[in-house]
């Protein structure tokens, strides 16, 4: 098993939830999160002074699949959460060593 | 007092009432999340105290007798409202002295936005009581029945013993205190600006009676400041942001806001004063004036968190100063010297600044010396720990904004 992480612009969730729905994935953990990579920051001017903003507003999707549906999975969070400009984020891969479905017990690919 | 007279004080003294919660939140939401509560606190704790304080002995010493040393400072006549009935000026005095008592309330938390994110609470409790007392009550004395306005010079609602009274001693304050922790490579934005935004329409909506209230009677001067005080604040907030839109780029709510309230401040000494389009060009020239004055602070680098000194110090001494140019008696019938664009001669305009130099000299010394004093006794600043963790949880063992419920 394989859990697939993604950082996105946050409002690109949508259009990448109903891409993973229809991908056949039944399930994607969704957490606002900031930071900062190429994008760099922002400016925000008060009273005339400016500040500069480091860390950006982005949304992160963890997203558990089984590991044969792994590139696909990464190939529909790219192609639904691209716009072509910087700061579309990034998606990752990493092994799962197991998992458990807490309800049932269930474990392993049953379990997600 | 006549019932009419009477009801439009009361209702006045309701509306200036409003404007320290409409303050605290002004200041709140351009405050730090984390500092938020404590800011709200101190302009509370004004109106906790300054009440009490007002009635038992500020009142006396800011309006009991007449001359002589009474040009200076009130006697204890009417100490804990002694003798102060209802039955032989249908309660005018009364009504009027609860009135006064809310600007009493509201001056010395004008100062709290300066000493923001920093200042021990336990210190700020007592600053402001023994600021209230030492500084404001007897400037408003001086100004409003006493030598500065014998001489002349006129302050409709505040201008000179409110405002420039308030920024000065601000500034002070401040330079006792010290600059907040990283101020000013890191940057402190606001917190909230619909809260700033929020703050700013109580203010806008109190000051009707700040300033239309302070003729003490539903006549046409009342009007006519009502009149001003729409006009100024309108005027000072456009120009304040046409400034920010050709210099740095945005029109924007904080922009507004400041604009909005340096016009305000501005219009205060004026508004019982002018007439026509005087306070259009009052408030459109304390806009300008006022945008650029709150950049001062890191050119001369004293750290006035939130513009204390830029806004209603450099805005209180305009208005009080352009007074000078477009007091307008003929159009009030009224007694007091004209502007120079209304016929008078520089009298006036003399007499406005001299009234201002001695405000501005008093009370920053003296703020200067309550400060040092709590500095060397009991401390004036947080520990450097709670200045970084916040002063809502440190000295108030609460918090603003709780992130989840878990």
């Amino acid at each position: 098993m394989k859990l697939i992480t993604a950082i996105i612009k946050p409002f690109k969730l949508d259009d990448v939830k109903s891409a993973l729905k229809d991908a056949g994935v039944v399930g994607i953990t969704v957490t606002e999160v900031k930071g900062f990579g190429r994008q760099g920051g922002h400016t925000e001017t008060y009273r005339g002074t400016e500040y500069q903003i480091d860390f950006v507003p982005k949304v992160k999707l963890e997203i558990v699949v089984d590991d044969g549906a792994a590139d696909s999975v990464v190939d529909v969070v790219v192609a639904s959460a691209a716009t072509g400009k910087i700061g579309d984020g990034k998606v990752w891969v990493t092994p799962v060593e197991g998992i458990t479905r807490i309800r049932t017990g269930e474990q392993g690919v049953d379990a997600i | 007092m006549e019932n009419g007279d009477l009801a439009w004080v009361l209702a006045s003294a309701a509306l200036v009432m409003f404007m320290t919660p409409g303050l605290a939140f002004f200041y709140g939401g351009m405050d730090r999340s984390r500092n938020v509560l404590n800011m709200l606190m101190m302009n509370f704790w004004c109106l906790l105290v300054m009440p009490l304080l007002w009635v038992i002995i500020g009142f006396t010493l800011a309006q009991s007798g007449d001359g002589g040393i009474n040009n200076w400072i009130g006697n204890l006549d009417a100490v804990f409202l002694n003798d102060i009935g209802i039955a032989d000026d249908n309660g005018g005095a009364i009504a009027t002295i609860a009135f006064l008592g809310m600007f009493a309330t509201i001056t010395p938390a004008l100062i709290s936005g300066a000493v923001a994110d920093r200042m021990k609470f336990s210190a700020w409790a007592i600053f402001a009581p023994v600021w209230m007392l030492l500084v404001f009550v007897p400037v408003f004395r001086w100004v409003y029945a006493g030598w500065l306005g014998d001489r002349g010079s006129i302050d409709f609602a505040g201008g000179t013993a409110i405002h420039v009274n308030a920024g000065i001693a601000a500034l002070a304050a401040v330079m006792v205190l010290g600059k907040r922790k990283g101020w000013p490579q890191e940057g402190h934005p606001p917190h909230s600006m619909p809260l700033v935004m929020i703050g700013t329409g109580i203010l806008w909506f109190g000051w009707f009676g700040f300033n239309a209230g302070s003729a003490l009677g539903a006549n046409g001067q009342a009007a006519q400041a009502f009149m001003n005080t729409f006009l100024a604040a309108a005027a000072a907030g456009l120009s304040w942001c046409i400034v920010e839109k050709i210099r740095d780029g945005h029109f924007t709510n904080l922009g507004a806001a400041s604009g909005i309230v340096a016009g305000l401040v501005a219009i205060t000494p004026a508004a019982g004063y002018v007439s026509g389009m005087g306070p259009i060009a009052i408030g459109l020239i304390a806009g300008v004036i006022c945008c650029f004055a709150v950049g001062l602070k890191s050119k001369l680098g004293y750290d006035d968190a939130l513009d204390v000194v830029g806004v209603h110090f450099v805005g209180g001494l305009v208005g009080s100063v352009l007074i000078g140019f477009f007091a307008s008696p003929d159009f009030f019938g009224g007694d007091f010297g004209e502007g120079l664009f209304y016929g008078g001669n520089a009298e006036l305009l003399f007499e406005q600044i001299l009234a201002n130099v001695v405000a501005i000299i008093y009370s920053f010394v003296v703020t200067f010396g309550i400060m040092y004093l709590l500095k060397v006794t009991i401390g004036v600043r947080v520990d450097e720990e709670t200045e970084t963790t916040g002063l809502d949880l440190a000295e108030h063992s609460e918090n603003a904004y709780h992130e989840s419920a878990a």
